[in-house]
């Protein structure tokens, strides 16, 4: 079996010695022009993954910066049409692999077969969904896998080894490990030590899984990857992201600091 | 069936970070609810500080100018109010049992809050109240109850500062806070096992509506009317039905101003479909694109943009007919209510009155027609005044 690319793009960053860095940014922020030169920054700033949000009126996984950006996002007419219309016309142009990061509605909505579809001849690798428990994923996966598309797992503190385990068989692409017990954007609760339950809870997942897991959630400085080496294969940013940009950043500069 | 379903719609669509306390909740619902102890417990609150059993009240003056039994289930009468108690008492007994401190609610009206924060002084346990920004300022009194009951009120400015908005804040509140705090959740909605918990802790209405008609009117009713927000009154007044299949069960949504391109609450009776919201399938009021839209209803506590599962279910198996009113028969309702038996309904429940009143004209003369009135108009004086103002 060939190896999935997300999979492969955090094997690459591993092979040079560091963690896979995983940036994301919700779909036309801070505008829909700009929103393509930061994603191409990202990408030649050395992105293993992008993680592209795709906005939703009631983001219940995400904080307020996140929730912030991406209605902002909606009310700038961003769908899912707009996104993977414009990933279309792109298709080939990343090194980094991509995963669209979002919620169920918009993806019912848009039709799961079609979806997967449209988004895998974008040139989309995988997808998250945050309102979508293993209990539930069953037809989302059976639409996604004709296609190649990964429903990427995503697993936390609380996540007992049973449950890590319906998640590890078949699991692909990567698995995303929430670093807090809160919304995306809550700081996690260490700075440059690693508290006893983050390791643990990542030992759990590392034991569980058999692809690369990915921290996320309330990372905020470049130390904290530090604390991080060993135990985790690649680490999400998002708020920090956001916030960079919106502090009048761009992601080149963001990139820099964290590689 | 899959769990959790009813027909097409219910489900789990909550983050991973959600699923252990749903899991606990699942369990405890198994093994708690229905214990001798709890039960006797539950029925000992019921009796005691709900003030349970709630009358069914005979409309002499309305039957006699409709041509039909005007029944009225008095959840008005429950303690706070309104029927939400029924839930909240059973749910902080069972969050208690759980070995919670905390319970958490999130609130539209002020109603669920209310009910939650006056359970929760009852059991000794802490409560915090998620409430939309706009709900806050336009439902101060309600505000005023439940800080005066010990709970702490947190107002969200996210989205649209309402209800579906305080809801988003309760589940992530609950995410970080799981260890500690049981969710209270307000209707019968939200993820599984929410719905079915909810229910069960409503059914009693029609437990007792079902037994005082036989007793009372020594017959089964024609109809049982409910208005439909989430939907918990009316799952609770439908229940015991359900079986009877010469009942008809009619859940009321609101049409707001009934005008072309005004928002309203109504996904199963004017513009709804199906999709995914605070961890259910279910009817939506969302755009192409699956964004849920504002909803808008004179009734504060009618004003969500989705609906229980179950009521999605028995509107598409047909157990039950989803209809709409507008502000105004609601309106109407009030005050007819009001001034000819001297009872005063929620503007909620002046909905499902709104619905009977105008439709008993089309019912075979004499039916025995039951309307959960499910809460007590006095917090709504002021909406009352300012309509008809902007009437007059």
């Amino acid at each position: 079996m060939s190896t999935n690319i997300l999979t492969k793009r955090i094997a690459d960053a591993r092979a040079k010695g560091r963690l896979g860095l995983i940036p994301f940014l919700p779909a036309g922020y801070p505008d829909k022009a700009r929103f393509w030169t930061e994603i191409d920054q990202l990408d030649e700033a050395g992105a293993d993954i992008i993680e592209i949000g795709m906005p939703f009126s009631d983001p219940v996984a995400d904080g307020p910066v996140v929730e912030h950006a991406s209605l902002k996002c909606l009310d700038a007419g961003v769908n899912l049409s707009w996104i993977l219309g414009e990933l279309a016309s792109r298709k080939g142009r990343y090194k980094a692999g991509l995963v669209l990061m979002g919620y169920l509605n918009p993806v019912l909505q848009y039709g799961l077969e079609r979806f997967a579809r449209d988004a895998s001849s974008a040139g989309v690798h995988g997808v998250i969904l945050a309102d979508v428990p293993f209990e539930e994923s069953e037809p989302i996966r059976a639409a996604f896998d004709p296609q190649g598309l990964v429903l990427i797992p995503l697993v936390g503190l609380n996540t007992e080894p049973a449950r890590m385990a319906l998640y590890a068989k078949g699991g692909k692409g990567f698995a995303y490990f929430v670093s807090v017990l809160g919304t995306t954007g809550v700081q996690a609760g260490f700075d440059t030590g690693l508290p006893e339950n983050i390791r643990a809870g990542l030992t759990k997942a590392k034991a569980a899984f058999d692809i690369p897991v990915a921290l996320g959630f309330g990372l905020k400085h470049p130390d904290q990857l530090k604390a991080l080496d060993g135990l985790v294969d690649a680490a999400v940013f998002g708020s920090a992201l956001i916030r960079h940009i919106d502090a009048g950043g761009d992601s080149k500069g963001f990139m820099q600091v964290w590689k | 069936m899959k769990k959790g379903y009813f027909g097409a719609f219910g489900g789990q669509f909550v983050p991973e970070l959600l699923m252990p306390p749903l899991l606990e909740l699942e369990e405890a619902m198994a093994r708690i609810l229905p214990s001798k102890e709890f039960q006797d417990e539950l029925a000992s609150e019921l009796t005691h500080f709900v003030g349970r059993p709630t009358a069914l009240t005979f409309c002499p003056n309305l039957s006699a100018k409709l041509g039909v039994k005007l029944w009225l289930k008095r959840e008005d009468l429950a303690h706070g109010g309104a029927h939400k108690v029924n839930n909240t008492i059973g749910q902080a007994l069972l969050a208690k049992k759980l070995g919670k401190k905390r319970l958490l609610a999130e609130t539209g009206a002020g109603q669920h809050g209310v009910a939650s924060a006056l359970a929760a002084a009852r059991l000794g346990l802490e409560c915090v109240i998620y409430m939309g920004a706009t709900d806050v300022e336009r439902q101060s009194l309600n505000v005023r109850r439940m800080k005066l009951f010990g709970a702490t009120v947190v107002p969200v400015e996210s989205g649209t500062k309402t209800l579906k908005d305080a809801i988003n804040a309760a589940l992530r509140v609950w995410i970080a806070d799981q260890e500690t705090t049981h969710y209270c959740f307000g209707t019968a909605a939200g993820p599984h096992p929410f719905p079915l918990l909810v229910r069960e802790l409503q059914a009693c209405i029609s437990r007792e509506a079902r037994a005082q008609m036989l007793a009372q009117a020594g017959c089964l009713p024609d109809y049982v009317v409910a208005c439909v927000g989430g939907g918990s009154n009316a799952i609770g007044a439908f229940h015991e039905f359900v079986g009877d299949a010469s009942v008809q069960l009619i859940g009321v949504e609101a049409a707001g101003s009934g005008l072309p391109g005004d928002w309203h609450s109504a996904p199963l009776s004017v513009s709804g479909s199906p999709g995914v919201l605070h961890g259910m399938h279910t009817q939506l009021i969302q755009t192409p694109e699956g964004q849920i839209l504002p909803s808008h209803s004179i009734a504060p506590g009618l004003d969500y943009p989705g609906v229980g599962p179950e009521h999605a279910a028995h509107q598409a198996s047909g157990r039950a007919q989803y209809v709409s009113v507008t502000d105004d028969v609601a309106l109407n309702a009030f005050i007819e209510l009001s001034r000819f038996e001297g009872i005063m309904p929620a503007l909620e429940s002046s909905h499902a009155l709104g619905w009977a009143l105008k439709a008993a004209k089309d019912m075979k003369p004499g039916s025995n027609v039951v309307v959960c009135l499910s809460g007590r108009g006095d917090k709504d004086l002021d909406i009352v005044n300012d309509y008809l103002a902007t009437k007059a």
